[in-house]
């Protein structure tokens, strides 16, 4: 799978989110939206890939991944 | 054979009722019911010719006349409704001498070749001159219509002037049922004769060959062609169409085991007796010679295939996905199960992958068509489903129709939409494209045509709202009782933001802001307004968006919750509702509930006595990746055209070749098959019993009308392969399916066969709370947790897929009613005589820019591929924007569509596609080394076929 990919999928979940004003309520809507439907593969390279630059993802993209990764600890 | 009672004339809708005698006999019928029909109801058949129950009266033919006590004359029962103390005869020496007189004149100019007649057993001419008693025909006239020519031009029925009676049936059906106004009586008098257009073979007319004028017929006039060749059927049996998402009832009409006709059952709830030229013709395919019966294998798709027993066939594939997981591991394998399959087989289908594979990678199309319509309806109403049933649409007072094309994609569906719209409703057309119903079907027109640019469905949505919000014409009642109030707030406060405007907004959709506002208001403010949308909604990336943006609207101006409103998402394939409340999405179980929900978990795994993953699976194009990467080397597909059907044709095709083992399971070699190494022959609907879910909700019976032409329908497929793999299924008929299923799915508790067979069909939810099922969802409260209506921020977000210079055009695709989807079925039987190409429709200006006309071979370009069609100039499509079909695998329309995709479920953005166009000689490389490709996988078949 391509981290691109990946990236670019996550960027468009919190581009939805993003309109939420309440920044907290939308990572929790990026968050929950990746877990629900994301398959493992998927999230860990997702979650690598945040861990080891993650410079592609939006902010708010970012902020859910770290809370998925608070999450998984 | 069993035939449909014609009670003559339409039934009356009116509740109030009339008492009144015929012939000595108390009848009670509603107001408004003709004296024929109330007669019919009591057993009482007056003798007619130019009515039946299908059409308005006309009173032209003089044979239904009756005698009224008080009354003046000989009225025809037809056209005379029933009055309270009314006292009719029908049978007396006058009415007897009248109506032998007037078959006598209809008999001086008929063929008298009854016994080699086709309708021979089937003329109610022929049964209506038995019931006068005519015994004689004094007339002997000097010019006759006998000699008229036959036209044989439509490929499924025939028209043979000379046995014609003029009784307008056909034309009426044309008319009021069909809607389509393609035949008329031309001439006046003695000269008065049935014409097609304007005096026109059937096939160079506006003829789209639904069958109703055929089904009208009282005579061999208009005939199928399979009647003319095999003779009258000797039984029919109750079933459904396998075509669109209306799901139309059929009555197969047989001789042993052959189909002679298919006849809409009048009794069909859902198309009420119409059809369309699929349906009611093209089912040919099903005994096509290209079915392939006999099961097959190979090592690779280089190999020749090999025909083997079921035995060894169910084997191998068994053992090559075993393999796989011992290699790969467990979620190195998955499969996608059948939006045309039933119910029955798609819920087996998942459970094997779930409870057998022991993962969730289970799929199915409506990731590629209406995915985003679950996700949105899901998260705003609480269910994955559109809110109406279709009878709906006649009471509504304004219909808005986004990103559908319901007379080509719907057809049934489209002509009672049509018969609201000639009767006065107001119709909103959002749509890049001039679609028929804009102003192209007779005495319909678009009150408004929102032409917008394809990719800006949100920001268009989102102006409609802007409109209602700030001009006040929220129902703020509904708001307040119905739905969740700080949500609605919020969105209140976005919507009304001025980049929402509709003024603002011009500049993205390049809808002139007055027709949005207009179109806004007469939205909000009729009585009934409801909105019907397809895939030009879903197939974006912002198509889930779009899809809550729909819900908000409708939500916001109270159109959800009764007759005449609601959210109606048009779903294409037969059982893509059905295939989706199957549980074939990767993140649920059956009835929309994630896996990682415990209880739902534990459910199952009770049910299914077998632990399950509490992990979503991989969808369609994330198995494809990880093909690519390696990790996802076997597929059971069944009853999909991947290979054809989903985007960027050249990456799957790469998917799929470096899978180590790909199952198809289907009826014919499609595409995908031909990147196979196992091929199990499928069964056609006709060849077994199960259900499908139409897009109201509505559960039809499918019944097995023949043998399955490989031994087994698909359902025992599955259950062989779940068995050789090690997880027992032990199912003797798909009624015990069902019974698991409503075990399962809160919404279908009250489901069962005897219950379809009682009722005809069900929608669900049907449970104790619904015991006869829902015709209307969200009634009383929405299915959300809190039983309130969600509103959700919808932000236009411009696509990625961006016109430059170098792809100036934006492509966008759509379907046409002759074909169905990828073809497969449509393109093996006569309704290539409409449609035998795909092409691509330019506009003028953009045209003339190419130097290229009607017929040239155009090359287009995208930055995903490149594939040629021929060009079909038109103005149907706005400049800057090109369209086309996908029926044809050769076209490679899939080539140039890129792997955008809606971000909440990854439905591929197949609307919008930049390209460039130009004028070429030669097809594209692609199409040429896939012509290579696909033609050396048919002699691979056919040495499998010599040698087996």
């Amino acid at each position: 799978m391509k981290v691109e990919k990946l990236v670019k999928m996550a960027n468009d979940i919190s581009n939805f989110f993003d309109s939420e004003s309440d920044k907290n309520i939308a990572a929790i809507g990026v968050k929950d939206h990746i877990t629900h439907t994301w398959e493992p593969r998927m999230l860990k390279l997702l979650l690598e890939y945040a861990q080891q630059d993650g410079a592609e993802l939006s902010v708010l993209a970012r902020d859910a991944v770290s809370r998925i990764q608070a999450e998984a600890k | 054979m069993y035939k449909e009672k014609d009670f003559g004339t339409p039934a009356s809708s009116a509740t109030q009722t009339v008492n009144l005698e015929i012939d000595g006999f108390k009848v009670t019928a509603p107001a408004g019911t003709s004296v024929m029909r109330a007669a019919a109801s009591i057993g009482i058949e007056i003798p007619k010719l130019c009515a039946t129950d299908s059409v308005e009266p006309f009173g032209s033919c003089r044979l239904c006349v009756v005698q009224i006590e008080g009354g003046r004359g000989m009225p025809a029962s037809c056209t005379t409704p029933v009055a309270e103390g009314m006292k009719v005869v029908t049978q007396n020496k006058k009415l007897a001498d009248v109506r032998r007189g007037v078959m006598e004149l209809y008999i001086s100019d008929h063929p008298l070749d009854c016994l080699t007649c086709s309708a021979n057993g089937d003329c109610e001419l022929q049964d209506m001159a038995g019931a006068v008693g005519l015994r004689e025909v004094r007339y002997r006239p000097i010019t006759t219509h006998l000699n008229a020519v036959k036209d044989e031009s439509n490929p499924y029925f025939s028209f043979d002037p000379s046995k014609c009676i003029v009784c307008s049936r056909c034309v009426r059906a044309c008319e009021e049922t069909q809607g389509t106004f393609a035949l008329t009586i031309d001439g006046r008098g003695f000269d008065s004769k049935v014409s097609p257009g304007q005096n026109e073979a059937f096939m160079d007319s506006e003829c789209v060959s639904c069958g109703a004028c055929v089904q009208a017929c009282p005579t061999a006039t208009l005939m199928e062609k399979s009647v003319i060749d095999h003779g009258q059927p000797e039984h029919a049996i109750v079933t459904t169409c396998a075509y669109c998402g209306v799901g139309c009832s059929f009555r197969a009409e047989m001789k042993g085991e052959q189909v002679i006709r298919m006849v809409p059952n009048k009794d069909g709830k859902a198309n009420h007796g119409h059809s369309c030229v699929k349906g009611r013709f093209a089912f040919g395919y099903a005994t096509h010679k290209d079915r392939i019966t006999k099961p097959m294998i190979r090592s690779s798709i280089k190999d020749a295939w090999k025909e083997v027993s079921w035995e060894e066939a169910i084997a191998y594939a068994a053992s090559e996905l075993k393999r796989i997981q011992a290699k790969y591991g467990k979620d190195s394998i998955g499969g996608i199960t059948s939006s045309r399959c039933t119910n029955e087989e798609t819920y087996l289908v998942q459970k094997l992958i779930r409870a057998g594979f022991g993962n969730n990678n289970v799929d199915t199309c409506a990731r590629v068509c209406h995915s985003p319509t679950g996700y949105g309806l899901k998260k705003t109403f609480g269910e994955s489903s559109g809110t109406q049933d279709f009878d709906s649409v006649m009471d509504s007072d304004v219909i808005m129709v986004i990103g559908a094309n319901p007379t080509d994609g719907h057809p049934v569906f489209g002509s009672m939409m049509k018969k609201r719209l000639r009767q006065g409703a107001k119709l909103i057309v959002v749509d890049p494209r001039e679609i028929d119903l804009v102003k192209n079907s007779p005495h319909v027109h678009a009150n408004h045509h929102l032409k917008l640019r394809p990719g800006t469905n949100v920001a268009l949505i989102n102006a409609l709202a802007y409109t209602i919000v700030t001009e006040n014409l929220v129902d703020e009642d509904f708001v307040k009782t119905r739905c969740d109030v700080a949500s609605f707030e919020k969105w209140r406060t976005f919507i009304a933001q001025e980049h929402h405007s509709p003024e603002a907004s011009e500049s993205i959709t390049g809808v002139p802001a007055a027709e949005v506002r207009a179109a806004a208001r007469i939205y909000a403010t009729e009585k009934n307004s409801a909105i019907y949308y397809g895939l030009g909604v879903t197939e974006h990336s912002q198509g889930s968006t779009s899809v809550i943006g729909i819900a908000n609207l409708a939500m916001a101006t109270g159109n959800l919750g009764r007759s005449g409103v609601g959210v109606n998402p048009l779903r294409g394939q037969n059982n893509v509702q059905g295939s989706c409340d199957m549980g074939s999405f990767p993140h649920e179980f059956p009835g929309y509930r994630n896996v990682a929900d415990k209880a739902t978990r534990t459910l199952f795994e009770n049910a299914w006595q077998v632990e399950l993953s509490g992990t979503p699976g991989l969808r369609i194009p994330n198995m494809f990746e990880a093909a690519l990467d390696g990790s996802f080397m076997g597929l059971y597909c069944e009853g999909e055209d991947i290979a054809q059907s989903d985007p960027d044709i050249k990456h799957v095709h790469a998917a799929l070749r470096a899978m180590e083992c790909v199952i198809v399971q289907d009826i014919f070699l499609n595409e995908t098959a031909k990147f196979a190494h196992v091929f199990l022959p499928g069964s056609s609907f006709l060849e077994k019993d199960g259900t499908f879910t139409n897009a109201e909700r509505r559960i039809s019976p499918v019944r097995k009308v023949m043998k399955p032409l490989a031994v087994y329908a698909d359902w025992e497929v599955t259950q062989m392969l779940s068995n050789a793999l090690g997880y027992p299924m032990n199912y003797t008929h798909p009624s015990e399916i069902m019974d698991e299923i409503a075990s399962l799915k809160p919404s279908f508790t009250n489901v069962s066969y005897a219950k379809i067979d009682e009722m005809g069909s069900i929608q669900w939810p049907c449970n104790d709370e619904a015991p006869d099922g829902t015709p209307i969802m969200h009634t009383e409260h929405f299915l959300r947790d809190n039983g309130k209506g969600l509103f959700m921020l919808t932000e236009y977000v411009a696509t990625a897929e961006k016109v430059t210079p170098m792809f100036p055009l934006i492509l966008t695709t759509g379907r046409i009613l002759s074909q169905y989807n990828v073809g497969a079925q449509t393109r093996r039987t006569d309704n290539v005589a409409w449609h035998s190409e795909d092409r691509l429709e330019i506009h003028p200006h953009d045209a003339e820019d190419r130097g290229v006309v009607t017929g040239d071979w155009v090359g287009i370009k995208s930055r995903a591929g490149e594939t040629v069609l021929r060009a079909l100039v038109s103005e149907r499509v706005q400049p800057g924007v090109v369209y086309t079909t996908f029926h044809f695998p050769e076209s490679g329309a899939n080539v140039i569509t890129t792997d955008n995709s809606d971000w909440a479920t990854n439905c591929p953005e197949y609307k919008v596609t930049a390209v460039q166009i130009t004028k070429v000689m030669h097809p594209s490389a692609w199409q040429q080394s896939y012509a290579d490709f696909s033609e050396q996988q048919l002699e691979l078949l056919e040495t499998a076929q010599q040698n087996g």
